[in-house]
């Protein structure tokens, strides 16, 4: 196994782009060395990230929204209390994840790029709206998360090409997410079921939504359906019900020793009627 | 395979080694090191035995490779101590027969005090959440947990 540890995420790109072995990307590392040491995943070129400028900054953008570098890792946005305020479903997805020690070293976009189904940052990540930025040995490009996994354990980056930044929106006025996962125990597990909601609100009216679904389907996925059926509503009974229903259509998920695929259709619509009603009570001024 | 030369600071003292880039910090600092505090429970991040501190963040050592630590800050059990003075968690650990075999101890010892060091008076669930990627497969945790309670109110009082 080569260590490279490039400057620049044009040179990072440069190295990937012409090794003809197995490559991994190394920021937090909780993924890429527990497969390295179960002999799962043996990268020819490890190119560690860590050592170009920015990739542990947390910056406001003029806009109002927030720029991520890659490195940053789970508890320094728990500790950033602005970013928190704006975004505390994004921020609790990603807290959610591993120990007080994982949380030292994991990252958003490690999350996002292992491609696990169940992955808990990523929902958060997609009902937020949030972008990567792309580089590759041909320049850049921008990519919504959601397009970013394509089955379990893959991504729609090309060879050569690494996730340079994150670009979380503006929060605006009127706003809220939430997101929750079901698991078997308290803490230290994997997700069941996640759902993250992120929605604004015009007085009681929904005016905005974007509905987020993990661990039911061979991806992380946005549910369009789901979204729709709180857009113009006050979040009542009938919408609750039928963002749940939707939410149940969305599922196509693996009948596993966690749970069964009855069980998790059932627990995505509940946990997507919790979640909504946080991110409305949120929207409405909560600070919880 | 070319070894990588790493330049470190290890509980205060400056250290050298040269390591493979898949040898992970853990091996670093109990092989080249011969530093055996921190122990090797599940190699995966999940049992927190390896516990240590880098530039004053608590990770698991088998999760970061020793490559990693150039011009890194890094805290093991063996910096905690003063010499033979225990510190107030070392010794309301004896008190309180918070361990049996041991092996998870030093992790445990070395998250709270991170624990500490952020926030001096966490209650209990607070605690026990920190210290849910610590396992201990002896103790059943009650005494771990009264032993860091109570150390730390000792600690507020003597501050």
């Amino acid at each position: 196994m080569r260590f490279h540890s490039p400057a620049s995420f044009e040179d990072a790109a440069n190295i990937a782009a012409s090794a003809t072995g197995v490559t991994r990307f190394l920021a937090g590392g909780t993924d890429v060395l527990v497969q390295l040491r179960a002999d799962i995943v043996e990268p020819d070129d490890l190119i560690d990230v860590k050592q170009i400028a920015g990739v542990k900054d947390i910056t406001r953008r003029s806009d109002g929204g927030w720029d991520l570098g890659v490195a940053v890792a789970g508890a320094e946005m728990t500790e950033h209390a602005a970013l928190m305020a704006d975004w505390p479903g994004l921020v609790e997805g990603m807290g959610l994840i591993g120990s007080t020690q994982v949380q030292g070293r994991a990252t958003l976009v490690g999350n996002l790029c292992n491609a696990s189904p169940a992955g808990d940052a990523s929902p958060g990540m997609m009902a937020a709206g949030v972008t990567v930025t792309v580089t590759g040995p041909n320049g850049t490009r921008e990519v919504a998360v959601e397009d970013v996994p394509t089955a379990p354990g893959r991504t729609s980056l090309e060879k050569g090409e690494v996730v340079s930044a994150v670009h979380i929106p503006a929060r605006g006025a009127n706003g809220g997410d939430a997101y929750l996962r079901f698991i078997p125990r308290t803490e230290m597990d994997i997700a069941v079921v996640g759902c993250g909601v992120n929605l604004r609100l015009d007085g009681d009216i929904v005016t905005e939504a974007r509905v987020a679904l993990g661990a039911v389907a061979p991806t992380a996925r946005l549910v369009q359906d789901a979204a729709d059926a709180i857009i113009g509503t006050t979040l009542d009974d009938a919408a609750l019900d039928a963002l749940a229903a939707a939410a149940e259509a969305a599922c196509m998920p693996i009948d596993d020793k966690r749970g069964t695929i009855e069980f998790r259709t059932d627990v995505a619509g509940v946990l997507a009627k919790r979640a909504a009603k946080i991110a409305y009570a949120r929207a409405k001024g909560d600070t919880k | 395979m070319s070894k990588v030369h790493v330049t470190t600071t290890v509980n205060g003292d400056q250290a050298e080694f040269l390591c493979e880039p898949r040898e992970t910090l853990l091996d670093c600092l109990r092989d080249k090191l011969h530093l055996t505090g921190s122990k090797e429970g599940c190699g995966t991040g999940d049992c927190g035995a390896c516990s240590v501190t880098v530039d004053d963040r608590l990770v698991c050592s088998c999760l970061m490779l020793g490559v990693e630590a150039e011009g890194k800050e890094i805290k093991t059990i063996e910096g905690m101590a003063d010499g033979e003075n225990l510190r107030p968690l070392q010794a309301k650990f004896i008190e309180h027969a918070a361990l049996q075999c041991g092996v998870c101890t030093p992790g445990i010892l070395v998250a709270s005090e991170a624990l500490l060091k952020k926030n001096p008076d966490p209650t209990e669930e607070e605690l026990r959440y920190w210290l849910a990627g610590n396992l201990c497969r002896c103790t059943g945790y009650d005494k771990i947990i009264r032993a860091v309670m109570d150390a730390a109110a000792e600690m507020r009082e003597t501050s």
